[in-house]
């Protein structure tokens, strides 16, 4: 692969990351919001194909298939398990800040990313590392979805947003850290999203929705 | 000025005021088909505007000389921009006026003209026609600046012929993600701009839904003509520029015949398929509730900032 069309292919992905997770701050359908995280995941995927196909590394493609694997495919399917349970409650009504200003703060937080950012690119400027704003910015938005959401599957999206981000960061700084730290986060990510399924299912059960401002104070 | 540029300044003010109603017609007769009508054909705002011009001029009483005042201006800021934006070909007829910010502030003022002229009338329709304008205006005018900004980031120059010379020098360009985020934001804010589906319907005269029309409701003979004419036009230029920011080929480089006959094709194919795909689109959306249009164009300027900070960090 050449060196400009490797750079071309790597900021694609970046930009489809980036977007894939406006669009899940901008969207209020939860199906579709969740069909914008699997896109995120595929993007993930591609991100590290292409970084796997410039450095000729099969354990980096076997890393690569296996996000796709995990956040294109397992994470969306248990979600979309979740949110079939869950009943009338398909859509992020009343979100604590409205989405015109939360994509206005979206914007402030990509500019925050950058600034803050400069000083990791500038350790080791190269085409994969120029790009780690933009996964700082998914990072960033993800957290803004999970602390502004009321829903609790959008935010359990906003913490896989952020994982994917920190997962994005990882490959662009270092090119992979190896199969075996990959394995042991992607297995941890997948069981938090187990037992945040499970806490779910238990809070509608009880509680009938799961609008988690609706917990304020824990009874017995 | 190069003979190019004198060219071009000829030929697309021509191209633009006889091909933009057409367009329209176009886009009328698509959205008739899918619909399911027979349509009126595509020649038919031509013969609306022929009809409309023999009609005597009238105005409301009690209203001034901006009332009079507003048509002219819009057409004539829009032919401004028609001669000096690079439509087919690369260079001006009048380099300096080409900029970014010049196009922009000439097509904002024709858009404050008629606001003036709605709030001109005393009435009801026209005050809140011309409020609504300006909400959308205010939230769309920073984010066409911001989109083609992101643009000229690479360039160097926010000339908007050195942005499309570029583009042709450099086709990888079109696929970076820098060009996809600036031509979301940019269709997006475009669609808004010229009042179409999901902002404004350009076929309704429902008083709670209108936005363009209700500004205009008070004009009528030549003066309407020239309102329908310039909003066509405005359609035209904005896609025109949209085309050619993003797939610039076919543009005329140079002046010989074959070259100007090619960019004068590739302008009307090119503006003639976003208005087809326009239209198409426009049949499988309703029209978005208008406090929910604020959000629409918080997004699009959201992306457009995303395509300006991309442009810096992914050189």
């Amino acid at each position: 692969m050449s060196e400009s069309l490797y750079v071309q292919l790597l900021y694609l992905a970046c930009g489809a990351l980036l977007l894939t997770a406006v669009l899940v701050l901008w969207l209020r359908e939860l199906v579709v919001i969740i069909r914008m995280f699997a896109l995120q995941g595929a993007a993930l995927a591609a991100l590290v194909g292409v970084l796997a196909a410039h450095e000729n590394s099969g354990e980096l493609w076997a890393v690569a298939v296996g996000v796709l694997v995990l956040r294109a495919g397992v994470l969306p399917y248990l979600l979309r398990r979740t949110l079939a349970g869950a009943g009338e409650a398909r859509r992020e009504t009343s979100p604590l800040v409205n989405v015109a200003s939360s994509l206005l703060a979206a914007a402030a937080l990509t500019l925050l990313a950058y600034a803050v950012s400069q000083p990791l690119v500038a350790l080791a400027p190269s085409a994969a590392t120029q790009a780690i704003p933009v996964g700082v910015t998914v990072v960033l938005i993800g957290f803004f979805v999970l602390v502004t959401r009321r829903r609790a599957l959008s935010q359990l999206v906003g913490f896989l947003l952020m994982d994917n981000g920190i997962t994005a960061v990882g490959f662009l700084t270092t090119i992979g850290v190896g199969l075996v730290v990959e394995l042991g986060v992607s297995l941890d990510v997948l069981l938090a999203v187990l037992v945040l399924q499970i806490l779910t299912t238990r809070m509608r059960e009880t509680f009938g929705d799961t609008d988690l401002d609706e917990l304020r104070e824990l009874r017995d | 000025m190069s003979a190019l540029g004198v060219v071009g300044g000829v030929v697309q003010p021509v191209l633009i005021v006889a091909g933009s109603p057409l367009l329209v017609g176009l886009m009328r007769q698509v959205r008739a088909r899918l619909e399911g009508r027979a349509g009126a054909g595509v020649a038919q705002p031509w013969r609306d505007l022929r009809k409309l011009m023999r009609k005597e001029q009238i105005t409301p009483r009690g209203t001034s000389e901006v009332f009079r005042l507003a048509p002219l201006v819009l057409v004539a800021t829009t032919l401004v921009v028609a001669v000096v934006a690079p439509f087919v070909t690369t260079d001006s007829a009048l380099d300096p006026a080409a900029d970014l910010f010049a196009v922009v502030a000439l097509l904002a003022l024709g858009a404050v003209a008629l606001a003036l002229a709605g709030l001109d009338t005393g009435t009801a329709f026209g005050g809140m026609g011309a409020s609504r304008e300006m909400t959308i205006l205010a939230l769309v005018e920073p984010t066409l600046l911001v989109a083609i900004f992101a643009l000229s980031v690479r360039v160097g120059s926010t000339n908007l012929g050195a942005i499309v010379s570029s583009t042709l020098d450099d086709p990888a360009r079109v696929i970076s993600p820098v060009s996809l985020l600036a031509a979301v934001a940019l269709i997006l804010v475009i669609i808004a701009e010229t009042g179409r589906l999901p902002v404004d319907n350009p076929s309704t005269h429902l008083e709670l839904t209108m936005v363009h029309e209700a500004m205009v409701l008070e004009y009528a003979g030549p003066d309407l003509a020239l309102v329908e004419l310039a909003s066509a036009m405005r359609l035209s230029v904005f896609l025109g520029l949209l085309a050619n920011l993003f797939l610039p080929w076919g543009i005329a480089a140079t002046a010989t015949p074959v070259a100007l006959l090619v960019g004068i094709l590739a302008l009307v194919v090119k503006v003639g398929v976003l208005g087809v795909l326009l239209a198409a689109g426009e049949v499988f959306v309703a029209k978005l509730r208008l406090f929910r249009v604020p959000e629409l164009l918080a997004g699009s300027f959201l992306l457009a900032l995303l395509a300006v900070a991309a442009s810096f960090f992914l050189v």
